[in-house]
């Protein structure tokens, strides 16, 4: 058997392992276990003719991560341009512990706009531009379900809530596709979980505020929006999932979890198609 | 018998190739067939890897390698978590409100599922590590400020060991699990946060300039971890970068 065979093999095995991101940093790391264990004369060749196939097809590589990219940069442009219009409103914000929260948001969100600008063009590829936003969810009526939102602390903080959890399931839903992604799947899951963070303060300051529908808590109940409008029911559909990888929770191991905690303790992915159709609502064409 | 060059290639080769067909099966399976089906097309022998994960040795329990390793490092974590609350839930702390103690015990829940769903997922592999043995001594349970102060620094220290392990995990349906977890602990986190101080759900000494929350990696997450796990835990073969 020689080194070349080995490679066949491989490719033989998965074509596309060449082709992908993930893959060319786990073919080298893969690489680098084999290579221990070959007569050392023999590493500089197969690493040589690993390197020219592991980067070939770089360029559809990074095509796709900038096109997961500027689709979290689309829902970040609109998450932050919500907040800052909320912070301009005047007499929806006053002064007080709830504005500086909101700020503290909103800070985040414009930092992500940034870093992930910048990340799309170290890569390569082109920001794509701010869309136009109709936050009253009206495909640019401005007569949407949530019409006069920057009028009403209750229905902005609604719609806040509504982008955070969003949010969240939309990153998940798209971070697979960059697995072994290296540097880009680490910002990306610490965007996710500071999107986290942002939903379970929005949700625990609407239930202080006495604004929530039912009881709700930082973590998602079922697929409860505690929102009173059905126009946000899509944004949580599918969250009440209670199996996890063919494993049931609801009384895992005898333990007494009931469905509640079964769907809250694991937040549920929304598709690239669900997540469109979500935001083109708020989305003026 | 000691084994020839070819021998040692041919194992080698072997192992690459069960580790691309399983990240192949994973990569394309997607969230909806998840982690069952692709046991069931994945023998439990190309699942598992180099080392053996679960054993115990002179180093201590070894976590494994690869993804499997991975999985039980977040095992481990989830255990040290859910016994940390079911103490709390047992011995409620003096003056807990029953709002407090409703949300505390959500969390534990939370938790101990996400413990028994590892413990199931990697018991299937025949890889789970055994039952930690915990330290809690240093916590006060019958004070609040102890023990919200833990409860933060576990859920911090949580978040960023999951945004630390995501890359070093190969099988996307593994990365879907793991990230269904960790915004959960990022709520936690929250929550737990302003129950000690207003607007400290994401605050500056967390979040950086960019956005982005806490990242840390394994070897950076198991000596803070330590202070609270007995057992002695061998990591020296998980993956790293």
């Amino acid at each position: 058997m020689n080194l070349d065979n080995i490679f066949n093999e491989i490719e033989k095995v998965d074509p596309e392992v060449y082709g992908r991101l993930d893959s060319r940093r786990a073919a080298m790391k893969s690489f680098a276990r084999t290579s221990g264990k070959m007569a050392l004369a023999a590493v500089p060749l197969a690493f040589g003719s690993m390197l020219q196939k592991a980067y070939a097809g770089t360029r559809s590589v990074s095509d796709s991560v900038v096109e997961i990219l500027n689709y979290a940069l689309t829902l970040e442009f609109l998450e932050a341009e919500f907040y800052n219009t909320g912070l301009m409103t005047t007499g929806l914000l006053a002064p007080g512990d709830v504005r500086s929260g909101i700020e503290i948001i909103a800070k985040h969100e414009n930092a992500h706009v940034k870093y992930l600008q910048t990340t799309i063009m170290k890569l390569g590829g082109t920001p794509t531009p701010k869309p136009t936003f109709d936050f009253s969810g009206g495909s640019g009526s401005g007569n949407g379900p949530f019409k006069g939102l920057f009028n009403s602390l209750d229905l902005f903080l609604s719609v806040a809530q509504t982008f955070e959890d969003t949010g969240v399931r939309a990153y998940k839903g798209r971070a697979m596709e960059i697995v072994g992604g290296g540097d880009v799947l680490t910002a990306a899951l610490q965007i996710h979980s500071v999107e986290a963070r942002h939903a379970a303060y929005l949700r625990e300051i609407r239930k202080t505020l006495g604004s929530g529908i039912g009881n709700v808590k930082p973590w998602i109940t079922g697929n409860i929006s505690g929102i009173n409008s059905q126009a946000v029911q899509p944004n949580y559909n599918g969250e009440d999932v209670t199996t996890q990888s063919g494993i049931n929770i609801v009384g895992i191991n005898g333990f007494p979890i009931s469905f509640n905690a079964a769907t809250e303790a694991f937040d549920e992915p929304l598709s690239k198609a669900d997540v469109l159709a979500i935001v083109t609502l708020f989305i003026k064409p | 018998m000691p084994k020839s060059l070819s021998d040692e290639l041919m194992t080698a080769h072997e192992k690459d190739r069960a580790q691309l067909s399983r990240r192949k099966f994973l990569g394309y399976a997607g969230a909806a067939t998840g982690l069952m089906a692709a046991l069931a097309a994945c023998s439990k022998e190309q699942i598992q890897s180099t080392s053996q994960a679960g054993s115990v040795t002179a180093d201590g329990v070894d976590l494994g390698s690869g993804d499997v390793g991975i999985l039980n490092y977040a095992y481990a974590l989830e255990q040290l978590e859910a016994a940390f609350y079911t103490m709390v839930v047992m011995n409620p702390y003096t003056g807990i409100t029953p709002f407090e103690l409703s949300a505390l015990t959500d969390i534990r829940d939370h938790e101990i599922a996400h413990r028994e769903y590892f413990k199931n997922a990697l018991t299937s592999l025949n890889a789970a590590i055994g039952t930690l043995e915990f330290d809690f001594s240093k916590i006060t349970f019958s004070s609040r400020e102890s023990v919200l102060a833990t409860s933060e620094a576990f859920e911090d220290l949580g978040v960023s060991a999951y945004n630390g392990a995501g890359r070093l995990i190969t099988g996307a349906a593994y990365l879907l699990q793991a990230g269904k977890i960790v915004s959960v602990e990022a709520r936690h986190a929250a929550f737990i946060r302003d129950l000690r101080g207003k607007n400290r759900f994401a605050d500056d000494t967390i979040i950086n300039a960019d956005g982005l929350d806490l990242t840390r990696k394994p070897s950076e997450v198991l000596p803070i971890a330590a202070t609270y796990i007995k057992t002695k835990i061998d990591a020296s073969h998980l993956p790293t970068y």
